[in-house]
């Protein structure tokens, strides 16, 4: 249980998706401008994260390694990527349609996120049981959804912001990441993964 | 297509329409893989090769493309060509390989490929498609290959170490030490460092852009 909970920790704040392993940057940088669009994409990744990482573990163990088609690895899983997103698409239209109202636009977005993809190259790289791996995929996306909130906020106040003119938009924003990216590096130390 | 077309393609590949500087699409790798300029410049030209075989191919077919299912299409297609470029470079390149790792399968969920697939090889005939994939592909390599640099030298005190290990024996000339070892600056190379820097070479960028007496480009900032 003990290394379940480092593990998870080790995941989500240590290693962090955004800032430590750079991924799914274009989402950061994209839809950070308010907290509320923020949250909603990141539960959104969560999920997506969360369901494709089991099916790609299902696929790698019982096609993928079984057959020995390893090399069919990023074709196969960006597919299973996009089913499952169209799939999150459906359920939520279907389960709750004022979330499916919220999130929208963003939903099919989450295809080309590469944090998705990331994470389940990484678990296969991890050679992961399909209970760790599941957890490892959840702390993950929940260290992403974290940093895109902080982040929203942050940019929220930074639009208030006197910026010298060069500076505008894009440049100040990749400068405050890096001292988030700072503050996070203060994790290093609590759990290695 | 005239001349002049060309060079506009080449042009705005290389600078104007810079994918990393000025449009700020693939940033993943444009931060986890410039901790030294080799790196970056390796990862480049992966991107490159992906982006300009990519660009053909989409133009052949896209006549025969429905719009409809498009996006899943130009998927498949960068996949392809992205497991071409990972095997090629497992066989060939195995040290470069090893260091650049997860991001060469992640050239997939890049979004500068799409981006140039969906707003320019999708309408055009299969050289231009051709020549702006590379072009693209070139610059990125050059944003690149400027972010390693930056971060290289105020990080570790060399620039392109370990080229001759990782891209072949001939490419040693261009190793260099610019600072004694103990002068670097740890942050550079660790992930703030990567933040830092593209941001200041975006503000870069625009200075010189202004004063070449170029409107700056503020396209970004609508879109962020």
């Amino acid at each position: 249980m003990k290394e379940f909970a480092l593990m998870m920790i080790g995941a989500a704040l240590v290693n962090n998706v955004i800032l430590a392993r750079f991924l799914g940057l274009c989402s950061f940088m994209g839809v950070t401008t308010r907290v509320d669009t923020a949250a909603g994409m990141g539960l959104a990744t969560t999920f997506v994260i969360t369901v494709s990482s089991m099916a790609d573990w299902a696929v790698q163990t019982y096609l993928l390694d079984a057959y020995g088609l390893g090399f069919l690895r990023t074709v196969t899983f960006i597919l299973v990527i996009a089913s499952a997103v169209q799939f999150t698409e459906m359920t939520i239209k279907k389960v709750s349609p004022s979330l499916f109202q919220m999130l929208g636009i963003y939903l099919p977005l989450i295809t080309t996120n590469c944090a998705v993809l990331g994470v389940a190259l990484l678990l296969v790289e991890g050679k992961m049981g399909f209970l760790s791996s599941t957890m490892f995929a959840f702390a993950s996306s929940v260290g992403y959804s974290l940093v895109m909130i902080i982040f929203a906020g942050l940019r929220e106040r930074l639009v208030l912001a006197h910026v010298p003119r060069l500076f505008a938009g894009p440049p100040i924003a990749f400068i405050v990441a890096g001292m988030l990216a700072m503050a996070f590096m203060g994790f290093s130390g609590i759990a290695t993964s | 297509m005239a001349n002049s077309d060309y060079k506009t393609i080449v042009k705005d590949g290389l600078w104007d329409n810079n994918g990393v500087f000025s449009m700020l699409l693939g940033m993943c790798p444009c931060m986890a893989m410039t901790t030294s300029a080799t790196n970056g410049f390796g990862m480049g030209l992966a991107t490159a090769v992906v982006m300009a075989a990519s660009s053909y191919l989409v133009a052949v077919f896209r006549n025969r493309i429905t719009t409809e299912v498009r996006i899943p299409v130009y998927i498949l297609i960068v996949a392809a060509m992205v497991t071409v470029v990972d095997l090629g470079m497992n066989a060939w390149m195995h040290e470069l390989y090893k260091v650049l790792g997860l991001f060469i399968p992640l050239i997939v969920s890049n979004c500068l490929p799409l981006a140039r697939l969906e707003a320019f090889a999708a309408k055009q005939s299969p050289t231009p498609a051709f020549l702006d994939g590379l072009f693209m592909g070139l610059g990125f390599t050059i944003a690149l290959t400027a972010i390693g640099a930056v971060r290289e030298i105020i990080g570790s005190g060399t620039l392109f170490a370990d080229a001759s290990l990782l891209l072949g024996p001939s490419f040693k000339v261009i190793e260099m030490r610019l600072l004694p070892a103990d002068m670097g600056v740890l942050m550079m190379i660790l992930p703030p460092g990567g933040f830092i820097v593209t941001g200041l070479l975006v503000v870069g960028k625009r200075l010189m852009d202004l004063a070449a007496g170029k409107e700056i480009q503020m396209a970004g900032a609508h879109a962020l």
